[in-house]
């Protein structure tokens, strides 16, 4: 067996490639952080790592696809249809990508995690069948498709809105093209995650949440439903992997059944990092995830991208064990 | 009590979910769909991705393999021959144990197959221990042949005559003068991108490694963006040619895009989308309409579907298997010895291995394909 590995700190070729790796990096990692949302909110009220995140937003990507098949739409179609076509698409898209997300990780919580919260069963249990429906879930799409990768229906193409180039300001850094999708991406995160964080601060089921959070026993004693409560948190955070899937979908252009386990973990890698339990620090951590993965990968070549990113994950928790943010949903604002 | 009950239950449910997610992956399926099972006397079996993320690409092999099975029980009752599926997903982690359980096995004569380099490295010196002869129709490393193993045999050219090949279809016929070769670490693409790299010499303005099940390909497009070459080189597997194809076109990267047999499936275009059109795809395969004889017209018509990659080659290394069976071979000393004298006319091209189990060069061709209206087209070979 031999083994052969090249590591050469090229900060040059990172320079270079600045730019289009920092737009890259916000791209990716805001994928990032909507599934973080996901595996954030579910800890800080549960304190479970639902490993059965990263299927939910698998079947979302499923969804949108067989939607868009249903109108028509499938991959290789050739022209791009009009905006009004493509916006209503999406919309429908989102919607039913949300919706079966959604769907999914209640069904997860109903049969999965609420039977063994009636039992008051030891976390270990949790985490093992959290692993066990991820599996399952996973396994079961890749039987239902045959392991055949499915296509995305080129419903956005990407145009350059915005061409920076440093070099006009003297710096020796290659332009960069943004294009409408990359700017779409980092947007729809960012409301998203506005959204979220309204909802959870300013209304009362919000408020709700935080108690759970906080003391779910004294929340059941003050009148809140916890059983609901938890509903509750587990379809938000479906609803944000509903529109990571479309995303997804738009950006890389093809899925197949497996896609989401590495994903979910550097997901929940994100989440760990801005502060597990955090809204804020799950945004954070994957916009810093992307942007470190991506970073590392110009320095020090593809191969090392994901031991870069999990290197970060590990000195970062070193000097600060609760992540970047730290604070959790139930001890202070999220 | 209830504690320690339930303590205990864990412990066994940890266990078992451990045992079994490392003893998850080999699937050994025995028997063929037409043979009647059970009563050969003798067995062969094929080993390569029959599920996982390229099954694409075994497939055919499989069919091709089914096919040739048929046709010799159609003709050969008595001395019919049962096929082993062994399904090593297209890497090396299930390889050895699916070997050790094919040796194990003295029914099984032969293996067409591994059809990937990676699981045939990973496996070689199993077969080689139990003396089981392995004919591949796809593993194109070159350095399979040197490695020692008698045993070892393949029906088609290595990257040792597809990378100069592709290196001179670059600089001759495609005229590029920049070429950035990117290679997604496997055995496979890394012994073919050494190959391309030394044909293309000068003309390499950048390489690059992506790694198997990769989704997300922006760093790499970056690179390549910034090198902005003429035609970019990718050895390596469907699975990921097809999303960084894609992934390059939207980048607004303009390069041809040159693929190997790695990318001669329909999974690639699904995964490029209409970014696969206009790539150019070479491969030491034969199309299905160009192999001679019926073979053609059989597999469609058994299969209903066109011969796919690498079918032609599979359906000759079976059949010289099956020749042996047929010549009265009963054990796997005299098959060896049968393979090793083998010199007859195949489907896809005049089969007769030398001293390391390599098809002589004078025979080896190889083809380049287009992708043109979401099919795979035959063009001219390489001279």
């Amino acid at each position: 067996m031999k083994i052969s590995a090249s590591m050469t700190a090229d900060f040059g070729d990172l320079w270079h490639n600045l730019a289009d790796l920092t737009v890259s990096g916000l791209t990716q990692g805001s994928i990032y952080a909507l599934i973080a949302l996901g595996y954030t909110l579910v800890y800080g009220v549960l304190q479970l790592i639902n490993f059965a995140h990263s299927e939910v937003f698998l079947v979302g990507t499923y969804s949108s696809i067989i939607l868009w098949g249903w109108f028509g739409f499938s991959s290789g179609a050739g022209a791009v249809p009009a905006l009004g076509t493509v916006i209503v698409m999406l919309l429908l898209g989102t919607l039913m990508a949300s919706a079966v997300s959604g769907g999914t990780a209640l069904l997860i919580e109903r049969i999965a995690y609420r039977p063994l919260r009636r039992k008051n069963a030891p976390r270990l249990i949790f985490l093992i069948t959290a692993i066990g429906a991820s599996v399952a879930i996973s396994e079961l799409v890749g039987v239902l498709t045959e392991r055949k990768p499915w296509g995305v229906p080129a419903l956005v193409r990407p145009s350059v809105q915005w061409h920076i180039d440093p070099r006009d300001i003297g710096l020796d850094i290659q332009p960069v093209d943004i294009t409408n999708l990359q700017i779409g991406i980092v947007l729809v995160t960012i409301v998203m995650w506005y959204a979220l964080d309204t909802f959870l601060n300013k209304t009362k089921f919000g408020l709700g949440i935080r108690s759970v959070a906080q003391d779910e026993d004294t929340a059941a004693l003050m009148g809140v439903n916890k059983d609901r409560v938890i509903m509750l948190t587990f379809l938000l955070g479906g609803l944000a992997a509903g529109v990571a899937a479309v995303l997804y979908n738009l950006k890389i252009g093809t899925i197949t059944f497996n896609i989401g386990f590495l994903l979910g973990i550097k997901a929940f890698t994100a989440a760990v990092l801005g502060g597990i339990g955090n809204l804020r620090g799950a945004l954070l951590g994957g916009l810093a995830l992307g942007l470190v993965e991506n970073w590392g990968a110009g320095m020090f070549g593809n191969s090392w991208m994901n031991v870069v990113a999990f290197v970060v994950l590990v000195i970062v928790l070193m000097f600060r064990p609760t992540g970047l943010l730290g604070e959790s949903l139930g001890r202070a604002r999220a | 009590m209830r504690r320690t009950l339930v303590r205990t239950l864990t412990g066994v449910a940890v266990a078992a979910v451990l045992i079994g997610t490392a003893a998850c992956a080999p699937s050994d399926k025995s028997g063929d769909n037409d043979a009647a099972s059970g009563t050969c006397t003798y067995k062969i079996a094929m080993m390569g991705p029959i599920t996982g993320d390229n099954a694409g690409l075994g497939k055919p092999i499989l069919q091709a393999v089914q096919l040739a099975v048929e046709q010799h029980k159609a003709k050969n009752a008595d001395k019919c021959v049962e096929l082993v599926q062994s399904d090593d997903k297209g890497t090396e982690d299930a390889a050895p144990g699916l070997a050790q359980q094919l040796v194990a096995d003295q029914k099984v004569l032969g293996v067409v197959g591994p059809a990937f380099s990676g699981p045939t490295s990973a496996s070689g010196d199993i077969f080689q221990a139990g003396n089981l002869p392995i004919i591949s129709a796809s593993a194109t490393r070159p350095d399979l042949a040197d490695r020692g193993w008698t045993v070892f045999h393949r029906t088609l050219g290595n990257d040792a005559s597809q990378g100069p090949a592709v290196a001179k279809f670059i600089k001759d016929s495609l005229k590029a003068t920049k070429v950035f070769v990117i290679d997604d670490k496997s055995d496979y693409g890394t012994g073919l991108a050494e190959q391309a790299t030394a044909g293309l010499g000068s003309a390499v303005i950048g390489s690059e490694s992506i790694q198997q099940k990769q989704t997300d390909f922006s760093a790499v497009v970056a690179k390549v963006k910034t090198a902005a070459p003429d035609a970019i080189f990718f050895a390596g597997y469907y699975a990921e040619g097809g999303p960084l194809a894609a992934q390059l076109k939207s980048a607004g990267v303009d390069a041809q895009f040159i693929g190997p047999d790695g990318i001669k499936d329909q999974g690639f275009i699904t995964g490029a989308a209409d970014a696969a059109e206009g790539s150019i795809i070479t491969c030491p395969c034969i199309p299905a309409e160009k192999a001679t004889g019926t073979f053609a017209a059989d597999y469609k018509a058994k299969f209903g579907e066109e011969a796919g990659t690498y079918a032609a080659e599979a359906f000759d290394a079976a059949n010289v298997f099956l020749a042996g069976v047929t010549s009265g071979v009963t054990d796997r000393a005299k098959m060896l010895e049968f393979i090793t004298a083998y010199d007859q006319p195949g489907v896809s091209k005049h089969i007769k291995f030398d001293d390391k189990g390599e098809i002589d060069k004078s025979v080896i061709v190889i083809w380049t394909y287009d992708v043109k209206g979401g099919a795979i087209v035959a063009r001219e070979p390489i001279q």
